[in-house]
Parts: C-alpha cells; structure tokens; sequence
C-alpha cells in the first residue's frame, strides 16, 4: 500500500491555504462601486505612463462610433472626453461596464481554475470508463491511478455547485443572460436574442441541469470506485468486473450528452450571442488531452516513489502517444472552428473571434504554439516518449497551454479587456491545485495500488510496445 | 565467380524459429537471411538488425511537402497574381494563411507518405516485374527458412541447427 507523505499532505495544504488567502485578497480587492472602478482605472491610466494616450486622442472619433471598442488601457475616457457631447452619457456607460468587468476579475479568475480541474478530472473518468469498456489491456495498472485522480471530482463538484448558485443568485454577473430584465421588454436590460434562447437559457432549466451533470459524475464515480475495490476480492467468475462493465458503456453514453450540454451552459452561455457547433467536442478535446497529461504526471510521479510496481516504460509510451494523439485532435476542432468562422465571416460568429484576437492576441496564439507545435515535435520521436522527464516538459506545456484555452474561453466574455495574469489568477490555480494533490494521494493511499480482480492485469503487467527498451530488462523477457 | 554454399534450415513454427536463431547467434554464426510467410515478431531484435530510418525519412519529407505547399500558396495567390477573392485579404500570405491550411496539410501528407513508401520500394529492391528470390516456394505458406553461410563448417552447422528442431536441412548451391 502507499502511504501519503507527510511532505506532500503539507504541500498541498500550503497551496490551498496560500491560494485561499489570494483568493480572498482578491475578492477583498475589486471594486465595489463604480466609483472605485474609476479610481482603479485612473491608477492604471497612469501607472501605464502617457506613451498610449497619444495615440488614442487620434483614433478616439472613431472610437466614440462604436462603443464595443474598448482600447486595453481604459484610457478611453481621455478619448471620449475631447468628443462632444455624447461624451458624458457614454463615459457613464462606459464606466459601468468597466466596473462590471473588474467585479467579474476575481470570480472569472476562479471560475476558469474550477472549470479546468474539474473537467480535467471528469475526463480522467470519462477515460477510465473508456478504458473498461474498450477492455483495454495496457491501462489495467493504471486503473488505480485513475481512480484516485476522480476523487478531486468530489471537492470540485462542490465547489461548482457553489458557484452555480451563486450565479442563479446574482452574486456574481459571468453570465450575462442572468442579468435583471434581460427577458422583460419594458426594461433597459431587454435582449430580444437572448429572448429568444429563453426555452434553453432560464435560471431554473440551468440550475437543474446544472445539478443532474454533477450528480450524474459523481454518481459514476462514486459507483465504480466502490466497485472496482470490490472487484479485488470478488472472487464471483467476472460478476463484479461485468457489472462494472455494463456500468461504464451507460456512463460513456450519458458522459457524451452531459459533457456537450455542460459546454453550452457554462461556457459558451458566457457569450450568449455567440453559438458553434462543435463547441462541445472542442472543450471535450481541451479537458481530454490535459486529462491525459495528468494521468502521466501522476503515473510517473508514483512510479518514481516505488508504488506502481506493474508500470513499465511501455505504459508511459502509450499515455505520451495519447498525449500527442490528443493534441492533434485539440487543433483539428480549434483549427476547425476558428477556420469555419474566418473564412465566412459572418459578424454575428465573428466578433466571438474579433474579441479573442484583439484584446487575447498574446494568449490566443501562444497556445496554438503551446497545445501543438512544442508537443508535435517533442512527441514526435518514438524514443522521446517513454523518457519521463520528455514526458513532463511536454506535459507542463500542454497543461498550461489548456488552462490558456480555458482562459480564452471564459474571460473575454466576463471581463473582457480588463483582463491580467495576477494574483486572482495565480492563487485561484494553487488552491485548486492543493486540492487536486490532496484528494488524489489521499484516495491513492486508501486501497490496493494493484487492481487485482480485473482479468487483464496479467496482461497490463507484461505490456510491451515492440521498440521500447525497459530499463533493468534484457532482450530475453520479451521476443 | 566462385561458387558458395549456404544451409538452408526449414522451421514450421515461428517460435521454434525465434528460439533456434537465438542459438545460432549465441553461437556467433552469421545468418545471411530468414525467410518467413508472415512478420515475426521479435525476428529483427534477435538477429541483431539495425532499426529502421524510415520514419526519419517521412519526417524530413513532410517538412518538404509543408515548404512546397508554403511556397506555392504564397507565389501564386499573394505574388503572382494577388486578386480580391471573396475579400479574403491577399496582402500577405499570413492575412491569408487559414485558406492555405488545408492544401498545406494535405501536402504534407501526401509527401512524407508517397515518397516513404517509394523509399521502401527502392531500399527494399521492390519493383513490378522484379524476379522473385524465393529460395523455396514453401516459405510463403507455412515454412520458416534460415540461410546460413557455409565456410567449411557443414557438419558443425548441420549438427547445431538438427538440434534447433529443424524439420529439414538442405545444403545448396547459391551462384
């Protein structure tokens, strides 16, 4: 059996307490009122120095047409100011949607960690589940590893489910469509588009369905976390390991339906203008590959302190190849979508991309370089991938490069150009990450790091990809 | 042309083969070739083999394919003849560059797989119309065939590979 050190339990309660703290301090200091908002963005203006307001006195007529335009400075009201008569009514406006943006800044901030490791870690159950119902035999020493990572399903399902309720609540603005009068036509606020969503986006349908994608996970997961300890020392002629079987195929089902509504829920119903088809699998393949990656840090990291006694080289092969095989695939959709809305340029799709590409310009394209060239070429090289530490600097890429996407994904919509890499950022990810650390070791530490009762464990156990050399094995253990 | 010998051993069991050219090489005797109906696998680790370069090869051909799709697309829409086609912007090849994915995939493609297999072909001394070198029809069906160089050593080798369970031992003539 493992045993949770003591060094890595003290870790991870220092990252969640030192991430819970920036959390706070971040909640602690975004602007309550809009006056306060001014006062931060006035700080800004002028810690950024002079060197960009030139330039905007001499576009600000242009500016002033469309008010969607919002340069990444705020100094817009400088801008505005030297126009006319507009200017007071439309620096009001403005002023309010920047105050809007910077009370979303803390909540975004978490939002987008909570979205990434909870998907990452329901794609590592949607991969487990595949794993039993492929009958795969390589991943069977896996298992356990798996298993254990779904444990941070539960903490950040409630976390989740927090959040959820503090939308419906309007405790937080991310999603706009909540807002107060969106659907009444008499009011200021009223959305005719948004109106007619309304069969699909209103609080109760949103709430619930919220609530069953949880439950229906956790369900799973707990089931067959249970079952598979079960399976050990079943000793029933394969009626545990069926039952578990069965379990999966309804899970992978209800996963693929689950997983493409959550998409719409809570990402894309950020930007409730904008919709894309193949959102759903485009998220799927973000949380998939960076799912992967987390199996293979994991794996490695176990194997290294001696508890994973099945796992070979071959093993860290195949994660790496699905690593690179799924990093494809992530392009494939990302490349798909932007391309599809590019080319047709319709504006009602196009702005989604106009405001990614304007105010995200840096992350936008860093992670094309990050989530497919740097694992394209270092992946590429079958020798590479059974090298751990190849393995993990393409890992650490393409684990930042996907909570990027997530980034990408989440905060043009909720705080647009007022968006920064900070403490927010910085602490919501350690806390999740302590999370993650703690709930995975702990529930590594609580069973059988062998799943004895699988039939094919004698087969993951003597797994070998023909060309890989295992270290400490000469050419006689295989032919 | 001096004429040379060489044994030729029949094995009905890839097993018994992969374990006999074991011996034999344990035994430090050269096996010029092993003729089997299917891939054996483990066949090329145990008689020593060099791993293929095959895949190197497909790489580097793919960043030809990549650079001739570049080139392409850039002289013939952005240099050439730069029109405005639907208002894609042909100001640069970057403005343009999500057209041209595509026809870059593809080209990609089409290189590292159409000129890999060539170089298979040529590497492999495959062609149509080339004679077959079958020693014996046999080893396309269901028999295993090892051919050893013979420098004056035919008892010795015969009485090692009686004892690999070979089920048929020739001593032939090669010109």
């Amino acid at each position: 059996m493992y045993q949770f050190s003591g060094k890595l339990k003290t870790f991870s309660l220092a990252l969640i307490i030192l991430g819970a703290l920036g959390i706070a301090y971040s909640f602690y200091s975004a602007p309550k009122t809009v006056e306060e908002a001014k006062e931060i963005i006035a700080h800004q203006v002028s810690s950024h120095g002079n060197t960009h307001g030139d330039s905007h006195d001499e576009v600000s007529k242009e500016d002033h047409k469309s008010d969607a335009v919002f340069d990444s400075h705020g100094v817009k009201k400088e801008a505005h100011a030297s126009s006319g008569d507009h200017a007071e009514h439309h620096d009001a406006k403005h002023d309010e949607h920047v105050f809007h943006q910077l009370q979303n800044k803390p909540w975004a901030a978490f939002y987008v960690a909570l979205f990434f490791f909870l998907g990452v870690t329901l794609l590592v159950l949607a991969f487990y589940a595949s794993q039993r119902v492929a009958q795969s035999g390589w991943s069977v020493v896996l298992f356990r590893v798996m298993e254990a990572i779904t444990a941070n399903l539960v903490p950040t399902s409630v976390i989740m489910l927090f959040v959820v309720i503090a939308s419906v609540m309007h405790i937080n603005h991310l999603f706009p469509w909540m807002a107060e009068g969106v659907f009444d036509p008499t009011s200021a606020n009223y959305d005719p588009i948004i109106e007619g969503k309304a069969w699909w986006m209103n609080i109760p349908g949103w709430t619930i369905r919220s609530i069953i994608y949880l439950v229906i996970w956790n369900a799973y997961r707990w089931f067959i976390r249970r079952n598979s300890i079960k399976e050990d020392t079943a000793n029933d002629g394969g009626k545990t390991y069926k039952l578990n079987y069965n379990v999966s195929v309804g899970f992978i089902f209800l996963f693929m339906i689950t997983e493409s509504m959550m998409s719409w829920d809570w990402i894309m119903g950020l930007d409730p203008h904008w919709f894309s088809t193949l959102f759903g699998w485009y998220v799927l393949a973000s949380l998939l590959v960076s799912a992967l990656t987390a199996i293979a840090f994991v794996t490695i990291y176990l194997r290294s302190k001696g508890a994973l006694p099945g796992v070979n080289d071959s093993h860290i092969h195949d994660l790496a190849k699905f690593m690179f095989g799924f990093s494809v695939f992530w392009t494939y959709l990302w490349f798909a979508q932007f391309m599809l809305i590019w080319y047709a340029d319709i504006p009602e799709e196009t702005t989604y991309f106009v405001a990614r590409f304007n105010e995200y310009k840096l992350p936008f394209l860093a992670m094309v370089g990050m989530n497919f060239v740097f694992p394209i070429l270092l992946l590429l090289n079958s020798d590479f991938k059974s090298i751990p530490w190849f393995v993990v600097i393409g890992g650490i890429v393409i684990l930042a490069g996907h909570y990027i996407d997530i980034f990408v994904m989440v905060m043009p919509a909720t705080v647009g150009a007022q968006w920064s890499f900070g403490i927010a950022e910085l602490s919501a990810l350690l806390f999740f990450l302590g999370i993650f650390i703690y709930a995975t070791f702990s529930a590594f530490a609580k069973a059988n790091p062998i799943p004895q009762g699988n039939p094919f464990l004698e087969e993951s156990e003597h797994f070998h990809y023909y060309n890989i050399e295992h270290r400490g094995e000469g050419s006689s253990d295989h032919h | 042309m001096e004429s040379s010998k060489v044994i030729h051993a029949f094995y009905t069991d890839d097993e018994i083969l992969l374990d006999a050219v074991k011996v034999v090489k344990a035994k430090h005797h050269h096996i010029e070739e092993v003729f089997c109906p299917f891939p054996v696998h483990g066949l090329d680790k145990a008689m020593g083999l060099a791993p293929t370069r095959l895949a190197i090869t497909a790489f580097f051909y793919g960043i030809t394919g990549l650079s001739v799709a570049i080139w392409m697309t850039n002289y013939m829409m952005i240099q050439d003849w730069p029109q405005d086609i639907g208002g894609k912007p042909s100001f640069s090849w970057v403005a343009n560059m999500p057209a041209f994915v595509p026809i870059m995939f593809e080209l990609t493609v089409f290189f590292a797989a159409h000129l890999m297999v060539i170089t298979f072909y040529m590497r492999s001394r495959i062609w149509p119309f080339k004679e077959a070198e079958n020693p014996d029809p046999r080893t396309t069906d269901d028999h295993f065939l090892m051919e050893i160089p013979v420098h004056n050593n035919e008892a010795e080798l015969t009485a090692l590979l009686a004892t690999t369970g070979a089920v048929e031992i020739n001593i032939v003539d090669k010109h």
